[in-house]
């Protein structure tokens, strides 16, 4: 999806006065207005980065919401109560992508889908690159885990316990387990480099975190079977 | 709300509840409809019609026949022979057969009724609260009840976020908190943050058919096993026999929450007697597969809300339910409360505590008051919405627990050359078929161009408002024809269909609210009148003092006069004030026959009682509509 920023000045429909597109009130009369094009950072009044002090979202994310949700508007006229929903919807879905920190990287890459081509097809599930793909430099490892996790799973389906196997899956789990803080520590440095970096530098970690998140939706999945198989929830 | 506190409105019974009993009266003899009672004075249709009466319909709501037959297995309603799949189920009520919303609808009319008595003035307006566990059909039927009872819903509430609303109220609390609700028929778990005015729910979980219904039913089940073993007596058979032995199991129940233990004894249809008693401990072993089905939702919103038990600073217990003493202790484990040196917060009446934050949502919505000026309630979905993709699974749009209002948008196209029509199914739950969650609606986007397969690029916004129930909205973008389509819920009534049940259900006598009023105050006095006439013979009247029976005569006489006035209020106050004189009477009567006496009751009340089989009152499902 491509998000159009576009700051045609549009005029309020309450008092007339010409305003930027992008604003939740009327900077003249204060008054709603329809939801603003631009994006989820923008409705915080943020330029899109990785980095961000989730404290003060918070803070932005309240005292927003004071402002615009339904029950603000249960006696103003109807248009009022439909903006009032829609700005309130896109508010609470910024955030709700904005907070979590993979939601966040997905969006903005998302955002910036357009040149980085189809590295990054979107966040949706059904648009997701083939997660079965395994990394290259764990075709080993992945090898030995699913002949562990077959065996686990022969003995368990014959209703025995084998405690070596069981043992061995359980150390395989603090290793993926490692791995998986490993992405997460090269997706911070990545945002650093990101949030800081000019066109080429941003462009060039785009397609490190897409590589990235790939890699950790496979280590999750792959984790999320161990753990099944293992009976921990 | 009065000033800063919100009130409980009691009923013409002077109860603040009105159990969800409704109760088809017996059919006029001139061919006219019958009229249908409510509450209290409808609980011993229970046991003289069974087969006219209907309670906990919450547990129908927004269901569909299959859904609705498993649940009723175990309830004795029946229903109506004729309803076919894919319509919603109704239930059939002596003659008559009722869809649950007109049920519901019958209830709130009597609590519509209820606030307006109070009033003296037409109430238009409500917020209504549903399980937080809710799914889309169950909060769109709740609204069509409301609809039809001729109310506006102002907004849909989820029950513990309610209670946490009047828990906040009149203290300045920060922290974390946990909202434990255990119903007559279902179950809530709500984790909220509360800050600066603003309670955040964090995550939401719970069973909608899961509550102080399963205790019942389960020990009428053991009951009437033991019977049919012991005297070999099959009362399953004999429903008002059924009835009688659900109300000893109901009060053997609520006996059990005070004391270590209660006895059942029946007369059984054969002259037999029936007898046994039921330590708490054997209570509690038998109730504990009940309960453990709470502890699954709790763990799965704590986790889902990202805290330990440890960081919930308060666990508050709602509903009838949470007063079994089995309740606390497994709170207790679930939240890690005595190591802690803390106890779940029984401080507030678990009954009355939904209602009095629905009208603290109502004060915030008026948003006239400075009580509630700084309060914010946000509130979240409590189910994954998800439309049905390639292959039978379900691609999430928006994940359960995401704050309300939510929306997403997803982009359809077509799959044949000049395609017009694209179907989509949209779901409710958490599990990876579609055929595992629950319909939503199937519905179709039409007028589509006619296009090349795949040209076509239709923009399609799934919106979730603050009431919980999900609008759609659907634009093709290339023509830019917009489509607005109102989702039907799978097992809903069209808006057709609530339209002619509000024709049904009101008559035009009802539609005069002063002529009402008139009416029911009338009918109030001569109910009272009538108790005070009963009164004079009864040996407690010369247990009274010559000055206490001079003012009974007064007031008695006053109201006499006043009656033919066409002023309601005017004979409220005479009604009032003769009820006021004879409270003593009362209670000497109520002495008298019964040993558990119920004080501070009504002259009205008493005669009521004493007119009929003398019982103790006892609650049947607690605060089902809250």
């Amino acid at each position: 999806m491509k998000v159009l920023e576009s700051a045609v000045p549009v005029a309020c429909w309450s008092c007339s006065v010409a305003h930027n597109e992008s604003t939740l009130f009327c900077p003249h009369c204060s008054k709603i207005q329809p939801p603003p094009g631009g994006n989820y950072f923008s409705v915080f009044g943020l330029t899109p980065r990785l980095n961000l002090d989730l404290v003060e979202l918070e803070h932005e994310f309240h005292r927003l919401s004071r402002k615009l949700h339904p029950d603000r508007f249960a006696r103003a006229q109807e248009n009022e109560k439909e903006w009032s929903l829609a700005d309130t919807a896109l508010l609470n879905d910024a955030y709700r992508t904005l907070k979590d920190p993979l939601r966040r990287t997905e969006y903005l890459l998302k955002l910036h889908s357009a040149e980085i081509g189809e590295e990054f097809a979107g966040a949706n599930g059904k648009d997701r690159r083939d997660p079965s793909r395994v990394p290259a430099d764990l075709l080993e490892e992945v090898f030995e885990l699913n002949m562990q996790l077959e065996e686990m799973r022969m003995t368990r389906g014959s209703g025995q316990t084998d405690p070596e196997s069981e043992a061995n899956l359980t150390q395989a789990r603090t290793r993926f387990e490692g791995l998986l803080d490993e992405v997460d520590s090269d997706l911070q440095t990545q945002w650093q480099t990101w949030d800081d970096g000019d066109a080429a530098a941003r462009k060039a970690a785009e397609r490190a975190m897409v590589a990235l998140l790939d890699r950790r939706r496979y280590l999750s999945n792959l984790l999320r079977d161990v753990n099944e198989t293992l009976g921990v929830k | 709300m009065e000033g800063e506190a919100p009130r409980v409105i009691p009923g013409a019974d002077g109860s603040n509840l009105v159990p969800s009993v409704v109760a088809l009266d017996p059919m006029p003899t001139d061919g006219g409809r019958p009229t249908v009672t409510v509450g209290n004075s409808a609980r011993k249709a229970l046991i003289e019609t069974p087969e006219r009466v209907i309670y906990s319909v919450k547990r129908l709501m927004g269901r569909g026949l299959d859904e609705v037959k498993n649940e009723l297995k175990l309830f004795p309603f029946r229903l109506a022979d004729d309803v076919e799949a894919g319509e919603v189920p109704r239930v059939q009520l002596g003659e008559l057969r009722f869809t649950p919303p007109e049920i519901s609808a019958y209830i709130l009319r009597q609590l519509k009724r209820n606030a307006e008595r109070y009033f003296g003035a037409p109430v238009k307006q409500a917020v209504v609260t549903v399980p937080a566990y809710f799914n889309d059909a169950q909060r769109q039927a709740t609204k069509d009840a409301g609809r039809m009872a001729g109310l506006e819903v102002l907004r849909l509430v989820n029950e513990p976020t309610a209670a946490a609303l009047a828990y906040g109220l009149d203290r300045a609390k920060e922290g974390t908190i946990a909202v434990y609700d255990l119903g007559g028929g279902t179950f809530d778990i709500s984790i909220l943050k509360l800050r600066d005015g603003i309670f955040e729910v964090q995550s939401t979980n719970g069973d909608t058919h899961l509550g102080g219904d399963d205790i019942d039913n389960l020990l009428l089940a053991i009951a009437l096993d033991e019977i049919h073993a012991e005297n070999g007596v099959d009362l399953r058979a004999h429903p008002a026999a059924v009835q009688g032995l659900r109300k000893a199991a109901i009060d053997a129940k609520l006996r059990l929450s005070s004391q270590q233990s209660a006895q059942f004894d029946i007369e059984l249809p054969n002259g037999d007697r029936y007898q046994r008693e039921i330590p708490r401990a054997v209570f509690e072993m038998l109730i504990e597969p009940v309960l453990d089905r709470t502890a699954a939702p709790c763990r799965q919103a704590l986790a889902d809300a990202g805290v330990t038990p440890e960081q919930i600073d308060e666990v508050v217990l709602v509903g009838g339910s949470t007063r079994i003493p089995a309740v606390h202790q497994l709170v207790d484990e679930l939240f890690h409360l005595s190591p802690r040196g803390k106890r779940p917060h029984t401080d507030l009446n678990p009954d009355e505590v939904v209602a009095l934050g629905a009208a603290v949502q109502a004060d915030i919505l008026a948003g006239a008051s400075k009580t509630t000026d700084e309060m914010l309630l946000l509130d979240v979905t409590p189910l994954s919405l998800g439309i049905e993709a390639l292959g039978g699974v379900v691609a999430r749009i928006i994940p359960r627990n995401s704050t309300i209002p939510a929306s997403a948008t997803e982009h359809f196209t077509t799959g044949v050359d000049g395609q017009t029509n694209v179907a989509i199914h949209v779901l409710q739950g958490e599990r990876e078929l579609a055929a595992d969650c629950r319909s939503l609606a199937r519905f179709d986007l039409k007028g589509i161009p006619p296009m090349s397969a795949g040209l076509p690029r239709i923009e399609v916004r799934f919106l979730i408002d603050a009431d919980g129930i999900l609008q759609v909205a659907a634009r093709e973008q290339r023509s830019g024809k917009a489509a607005e389509i109102e989702v039907k819920p799978t097992y809903g009534l069209t808006d057709q269909q609530v339209e002619n049940m509000i024709l049904k259900s009101f008559d035009h006598a009802e539609e005069d609210f002063l002529k009402r009023l008139l009416v029911e105050a009338r009918n109030e006095a001569d109910g009272v009148l009538a108790a005070v006439e009963r009164g004079q013979k009864h040996p407690a009247w010369k247990q009274l003092t010559g000055e206490e029976q001079a003012a009974i005569i007064a007031s008695r006489d006053l109201l006499a006069a006043v009656k033919q006035l066409d002023d309601f209020s005017t004979i409220r106050s005479a009604t009032v004030g003769l009820d006021q004189a004879t409270r003593r009477f009362a209670e000497l009567m109520m002495d008298d026959a019964v040993t558990s006496a119920i004080r501070g009751k009504t002259m009205d009340a008493a005669g009521d009682e004493l007119g009929d089989e003398v019982t103790a009152p006892h609650d049947l499902a607690p605060a089902e509509f809250k």
